[in-house]
């Protein structure tokens, strides 16, 4: 470890700091040194999404961002989602709905779906399918999924419109 | 106590209905615990070195260079995995699939492993292990395979099943035959015979999560392994055989599981992860990469299959054959035998024969695929189905509903069938509203239909009453769909209490006896029949405890909808006991109250499906999509609908990206080209439209409730569906799946081609 770099960052709000080998990618350093095993592998590659995170409010695949790059900046995990003890609406719409069946690519499925309700509140059932084509679930057939993001959508406009 | 399994046709106040999985907010907040998620103090990360080449001797290997680096803890080749295996042939063949010895068999099989105490370390080690390989000649494609002239890849197989034993090896392991009739009566009694032949490429489970474990060995032979399985008892009586440990020992603890399909029903890197924490006496813990997940652990079989169908022109069959070639990898397996089971289970055929050739190949060792061997007999059945239909000019569901099998009807593999639903959901296929939406110019339907056997099993469940009357039920089935909802349902059901109050966990192999694999879907049916023997089990006991604290004679007293009352002269006046109530004196009439059951879950109930899709082809690119998608199955019971819609959908997008993406793609070199999800592509969620589901619930006689698994029925008929809609689409009959854009695009040139030179000559 002898290549190893100091990295402050931002995990959830809050302050983590680690020591971080230059070729170790995040999403190693959330789950390994950050205790974020919400994070979850599933390729390595980029092609299944189940690593998804924020870095600095844009949606990435944690396994294709190295450690040493979140320093100085904001990292956002499925662990972040509930506040204050509440369930996000998006995580009390999975279950409703029973869109996850063995739950290992739901965190990214979350993570990506907030991001997308956050820049679109109404999307299209297209839309939607098309955000969360880089995640990949294998149990569902998505049918579900989609169903509780529309559901997610739905309620959010409603209660922004109070 | 023995209990009887049979079907009462009870009501049923809590099953059936909509419940929130228990499991639900560990899964979405993070914190649900899989493989990759366990951790141990003072714990080594173990990796694999693999093959680079298809078939290879492995003249020497030398661990001298990564032994010596700081930080490596263990160094391990086959030299550390003697054969303990006695003269079992599976376990010898699981024990060399661990790691190679002396010969790498395909592309991506372990040679040599190693402990470091972090990644970058062990990564080190591995590229300072140095193997000499000498190149064998190797064979990946299962006809070439089975030619004359094909490499022999083990000098030990002498084909099975023959009437006469053969003088040489050859890569054809096993020949299976069964049948019934006279088929060459039966073919001359036909007008219409059809005969044509398809390939099936090889395809992965694709769960998401890698397989993962973290392995512990103490030197007094204590072991224990937190491992991402469907089977933790046989990873442990595996895991035990193949390392000389003591079953009883090893506790094998099944993590959550991202997804298994069949492929997590056998183990991989386990036993070397055992083997490196021995070696190092750390924990270690070994999680799997995709292109390992690729390249090592178990794809389905790749086919060439033969179907022979002939009927008379008012649409009866006359007589049916299958010739089916399976490879299995570079193991014999029981594949081919499978599809001669299931190829023609559909069908009341009076005549007919299945030939199953089971091959060994330069390719990983296959594992179970959901419903396995069959997607791939039924794709060739279902495809020659509607070519007979069509030269009859029958429309094509009545042609399957006209020789569908019926309770009664001897499936193709002995047994005479009892209730069973393939024609009420060929019924349901026609009635639905899918059947009747118009399709636009260049879109195709397609239908067919799909069987698999499930089975049940040996069981073990626990259930115990706490003093504020909750109930745990520890089972040995692993939650793979939504299990610990459905078996909360029926432990409520049975007991009379709210489904919030009963919770159910997935217990370790040290706190129960033996359960069977997580398999052929198995889960619900063999752990919910246990769980309603253990309920009345403790049902029998809170009775007792009634009778003491109402002090009357416990023949006096009933259960009814959770209460204990006390009936018979003079007891009127007695109040009826709640299993709260009973549960918080428990103390002082008995202490605890418990159920138990063991049991080998006899009387599966069969499982069929008839499945719609409508597609359009791209005449240009050869892409298709799929623009709406019915699955009709019958359940026996849904006991939680969510869940059994959930596994119809699910088994039908896999059905899907195998009929129109997914393949293993080897080079001339036997090595795999795509072993990664950018180039081994599944269904996303932009490929696909909702799945409609139908539940049919016709009851399985030989369980309380009523069930049968539905986990693996609705892959099967995807590949047949997706085939006959093209065709109806586009005119052409694709006969090699998947049909991909390039072999659509191939199909259509082909046939254009065809057509000039017709209107041409």
């Amino acid at each position: 470890m002898s290549d190893a770099v100091l990295v402050s960052t931002k995990v959830n709000g809050d302050v983590v700091e680690f020591a971080c080998p230059t070729d170790e990618v995040l999403m190693d350093s959330l789950r390994d040194r950050a205790g974020m095993n919400g994070v979850k592998e599933g390729c390595g590659t980029g092609d299944c999404g189940a690593c998804s995170v924020t870095l600095d409010g844009q949606l990435v695949c944690s396994c294709l961002v190295l450690g040493v790059e979140a320093n100085g900046r904001e990292i956002g995990t499925v662990e972040g989602l509930t506040e204050d003890g509440k369930l996000h609406p998006l995580q009390e719409k999975f279950i409703e709905h029973a869109a996850l069946q063995c739950g290992i690519c739901t965190p990214g499925f979350l993570v990506a779906a907030k991001a997308l309700l956050d820049n679109n509140a109404n999307p299209t059932e297209t839309e939607i399918r098309y955000a969360l084509a880089g995640n990949l679930c294998r149990c569902t057939g998505y049918d579900k999924i989609v169903r509780a993001v529309q559901a997610t959508a739905k309620d959010l406009r409603k209660s922004k419109k109070r | 106590m023995a209990h009887d399994n049979s079907y009462t046709g009870q009501k049923f106040e809590v099953v059936g209905n909509r419940f929130l999985r228990p499991d639900g907010i560990d899964k979405v907040t993070g914190k649900a615990r899989y493989g990759a998620d366990a951790n141990a103090p003072g714990q080594l990360v173990g990796l694999v070195l693999r093959s680079p080449h298809a078939h290879a001797k492995i003249k020497k290997i030398d661990t001298s260079k990564a032994e010596k680096l700081p930080g490596v803890k263990a160094v391990i080749t086959s030299d550390d995995l003697p054969d303990l295996t006695g003269g079992n042939a599976g376990n010898a063949h699981i024990l060399e699939n661990c790691m190679a010895r002396g010969r790498a068999l395909y592309d991506g099989h372990a040679v040599a492993a190693v402990a470091a105490v972090d990644r970058q370390t062990a990564r080190q080690a591995l590229k300072l292990i140095k193997v000499s390989y000498q190149k064998l000649p190797h064979v990946t494609d299962v006809d070439e395979a089975m030619a004359p002239d094909a490499p022999v890849i083990h000098d030990w197989c002498f084909t099975a099943g023959l009437e006469e034993k053969p003088t040489k090896p050859s890569n054809i392991a096993n020949r299976t035959q069964m049948g019934h009739g006279d088929v060459d009566a039966g073919f001359a009694a036909a007008d219409v015979i059809i005969e044509k032949s398809y390939k099936t490429e090889q395809t992965h489970q694709g769960y998401i999560e890698p397989h993962a474990c973290l392995a512990s060995v103490n030197p007094d032979g204590t072991s224990e392994l937190w491992v991402t399985t469907q089977g933790p008892f046989s990873y442990r009586s595996v895991c035990a055989a193949l390392l000389g440990l003591d079953i009883a020992k090893l506790k094998v603890t099944s993590s959550e599981i991202g997804g298994g399909f069949g492929g997590k029903t056998h183990v991989w890197t386990e036993p070397l992860a055992l083997a490196l924490s021995r070696k190092a006496n750390r924990p270690v813990k070994l999680v799997m990469t995709r292109d390992e997940v690729f390249r090592a652990t178990g794809p389905t079989a790749s086919t060439s299959v033969d179907v022979k169908i002939g009927a008379t022109r008012k649409g009866k069959i006359t007589a049916a054959t299958l010739e089916l070639r399976y490879q299995g990898g570079a193991f014999p397996g029981p594949w081919a035998m499978l599809a001669c089971m299931t190829g023609f289970a559909c069908y009341n055929i009076e005549n007919q024969r299945s030939v199953g050739w089971d091959v060994i190949v330069n390719r990983p060792k296959v594992a179970a695929y959901r419903a396995p061997s069959a997607p791939m007999a039924a794709y060739a059945v279902e495809s020659t189905m509607d070519l007979v239909a069509d030269a009859i000019g029958m429309d094509a569901v009545d042609f399957r509903l006209k020789n569908v099998a019926k309770e009664g009807t001897q499936a193709p593999y002995g047994p005479i069938y009892g209730p069973i639903g393939i024609e009420a959901a060929l019924k349901a296929v026609k009635k639905h509203p899918h059947m009747k939406s118009r399709l636009k110019k260049g879109q195709g339907r397609g239908v067919a239909c799909g069987f698999w056997f499930n089975i049940g099993g040996q069981t073990c469940v626990d259930l115990n009453i706490g003093t504020d009357g909750t109930v745990n039920l520890a089972v040995g089935t692993v939650d793979v769909g939504g299990a610990r909802s459905s078996l909360a349902m029926i432990a409520a059901e049975e007991l009379g209490v709210g489904y919030d109050d009963v919770k159910v966990h997935v217990a370790d192999t040290s706190s129960l006896g033996h359960n069977d694999t997580t398999e052929g879907s198995r889960g619900t049916f063999s752990s919910g029949m246990a769980a309603i023997f253990a309920a009345r089990d403790a049902i029998e006991v809170l009775k007792g405890r009634a009778a003491k604290m109402l002090d009357v004679p416990v023949e006096d007293i009933v259960w009814e909808h959770g209460e204990a009352r006390a009936t018979g002269k003079g007891h009127g006046n007695l109040p009826k006991l709640s299993l709260k109530e009973i549960a918080a004196k428990s103390p002082n009439t008995g202490g605890p109250i418990a159920g138990h059951n063991e049991v080998v879950a006899d009387g599966a109930g069969m499982g069929f499906a008839a499945h719609i899709c409508d597609l359009e082809v791209d005449q240009e690119t050869g892409h298709t999509e799929i623009l709406r998608y019915t699955v009709v199955q019958d359940a026996g019971k849904a006991i939680n609908p969510d869940y059994v819609e959930g596994q119809f959908q699910g088994a039908a997008a896999q059905g899907i990206g195998w009929a129109l993406n997914e393949e293993y793609i080897y080079g001339k070199d036997g090595r795999l080209q795509n072993p990664g999800f950018l180039d081994y592509r599944i269904p996303v969620c932009s490929d696909l439209p909702f799945i409609d589901t139908k539940i049919l619930e016709i009851p399985n006689p030989t369980h309380p409730y009523g069930i049968r698994g539905v986990g693996e029925t609705s892959i099967v008929p995807p590949l047949g569906a997706i085939g006959n809609a093209i065709a109806n689409a586009t005119g052409v009959r694709m006969n090699h799946v998947p049909m991909s854009p390039v072999r659509v695009l191939d199909a259509l040139d082909q046939a254009a081609q065809y057509e000039e030179q017709v209107s041409a000559g």
